[in-house]
């Protein structure tokens, strides 16, 4: 297999205002694979996730140094629009923010939003997305239904029926499972799983056995600088940095 | 705890609670009797021939057609006028304007606009819709008058209501690749629509009772026909109302009386449409 980047990151640098939260970071994040970016609260990592698709661009005082080269293109060049980043680079978010109508809305408002009119078309997109998001069944019925009417475990798998409705080549996963009670977290890893044959998953989270569970490969994150990057098995057996092994054995943090 | 604070902080707690319930009894009480003396005065007063009559020497025979006429015109025209106005206003400043000390002065200013005398408006009105504009004391003259008076209570609703939308809608409509504006219109609007347009309407009943503005661009307070158009001259129920109790004749007391009821009805149903609109709104947000 031919392992392709899709994110080529260097010296990477980002301040809010005068302070600095990410320091020189380095990182290639490969196709089809799971990278989990684990790390301390505050480390930095939400941040880095966030520079990915530009969420940040919306932090008035944030500014960014380096390169994030996705598939050839620079993501930060002047003659980028943030908003067809953001459609090739899908995100789900910390707590389950499905927009507050039907379920079968919510996955269409981001083909409307580019002109899919096709009433055929969406019906066979929803299904497809939210079959992919292993949500059709427990949905099929209720499609007119609020989303908001759902438990938060559904509605976390309907905002990812959401990101995979617009055919995004990445999903970034921005801590997926903290509000989530085990069961709900069990059923998203399993489909995180399932999604790296068709997408490239980046994932922040804080639990380091779902790290160490779904991730190929896992960033740990300190103080803002990449204190390790490597194969997650390397990372969980023999870290290489005495930092690393002391947070995985919660030593700290 | 000692016994002994426990039971003064019981009887504190007691004490702010009779407090309270005192202070809403005279709110209560006050309203009751203003509304029971106006009724007594003005109920018997109201009939077909009271509604659609044309204002008169003889109080037995006035009626407040033209100031009804009036006043539903004026209501329309302001609605058609400050809503449009006020909305746009609010979402340019809320979600498309940088946060610099520009804005902060706008902000401000905005806000102070909505504590100013409404005669000021009036004579502001006067000034540049009557001569300037060159609309006479017309309803357009009146309309914008109001217009005016109520745009800043619009725009600071319209911000509250968007800034009350959560961030994360925002994000979700953005991570899918939205525009700005694509986010606006079809996630925060509607989620913001019940608030803004309950806040419209309140501003609205209040625009209908006002007075001095209208009197100071020269509002009659005697018309005997009814508008035909923007630039006929007009009269409204408050300034029948102002009209009729600076008469002598007791007849002309009851008459006002019963006109108060009226305004009251009308200002009484428009909160009922707030109502009604908020429900509608939130039950096309799926909530």
């Amino acid at each position: 297999m031919v392992e392709n980047n899709v994110f080529d990151i260097s010296a990477l640098n980002v301040w809010y205002g005068e302070k600095q939260v990410l320091k020189d970071i380095n990182i290639e994040i490969k196709a089809n694979c799971v990278t989990a970016l684990i790390g301390p609260s505050g480390c930095g990592k939400s941040t880095f996730l966030r520079c990915l698709n530009r969420m940040n661009d919306f932090i008035p005082e944030f500014h960014l140094e380096g390169k994030i080269i996705n598939n050839g293109t620079d993501l930060y060049a002047q003659k980028i629009d943030p908003i067809e980043i953001r459609r090739d680079i899908g995100m789900v978010f910390q707590k389950p923010n499905p927009f507050p109508k039907s379920v079968y809305k919510n996955i269409t408002f981001g083909l409307n939003i580019f002109g899919v009119k096709d009433t055929e078309k969406l019906d066979k997109i929803v299904e497809d997305s939210l079959r992919k998001a292993a949500l059709w069944d427990e949905v099929k019925d209720d499609l007119n239904r609020s989303a908001l009417s759902f438990s938060g475990g559904q509605q976390q798998r309907l905002c990812i029926a959401r990101a995979i409705a617009v055919n995004p080549k990445v999903i970034l996963f921005d801590e997926p499972c903290s509000a989530l009670d085990p069961i709900a977290t069990g059923k998203i890893e399993d489909l995180i799983t399932e999604l790296k044959k068709d997408y490239t998953v980046v994932i922040v989270t804080h639990n380091m056995q779902q790290a160490a569970r779904i991730s190929d490969f896992t960033g740990f994150f300190m103080l803002g600088e990449l204190a390790e990057f490597d194969k997650t098995k390397k990372i969980f057996t023999d870290p290489s940095n005495k930092v690393t092994e002391d947070y995985i054995t919660g030593r700290f943090g | 705890m000692s016994k002994g604070v426990l039971s003064k902080n019981k009887r504190n707690s007691k004490v702010f609670k009779i407090l309270s319930l005192t202070a809403v009894f005279i709110g209560f009480i006050a309203l009751g009797i203003m509304l029971v003396d106006i009724f007594i005065d003005g109920a018997g007063r109201i009939s077909w021939d009271f509604l659609s009559n044309f204002p008169s020497r003889r109080p037995g025979r006035a009626g407040i057609l033209s100031a009804l006429v009036g006043t539903l015109w004026m209501m329309s025209l302001t609605a058609a006028f400050s809503f449009p106005l006020g909305l746009g206003a609010g979402i340019y400043l809320e979600e498309y304007a940088r946060k610099n000390w520009f804005t902060k002065l706008v902000e401000i200013n905005i806000s102070n606009l909505a504590g100013v005398p409404s005669i000021i408006y009036g004579l502001l009105g006067l000034g540049i819709f009557v001569r300037v504009c060159g609309f006479e004391r017309s309803l357009l003259s009146g309309a914008l008058t109001l217009t005016l008076l109520i745009l800043p209570i619009i725009i600071t609703t319209t911000r509250e209501s968007l800034k009350a939308v959560p961030k994360s809608l925002r994000e979700a409509s953005y991570a899918l690749g939205a525009t700005q504006w694509q986010t606006v219109y079809s996630q925060i609007l509607p989620v913001a629509m019940p608030g803004i347009l309950t806040g419209t309407i309140l501003a609205l009943s209040r625009a209908i009772g006002e007075t001095a503005p209208l009197i100071a661009i020269g509002a009659l307070t005697y018309i005997a026909f009814l508008p035909h158009g923007v630039f006929d001259p007009f009269t409204v129920l408050p300034i029948q109302v102002f009209n009729w109790i600076s008469r002598p004749q007791h007849g002309f007391a009851i008459n006002a009386a019963a006109a108060i009821i009226i305004l009251l009805l009308i200002t009484l149903m428009m909160n009922s449409v707030a109502i009604y609109l908020r429900r509608k709104f939130q039950r096309r947000v799926k909530w």
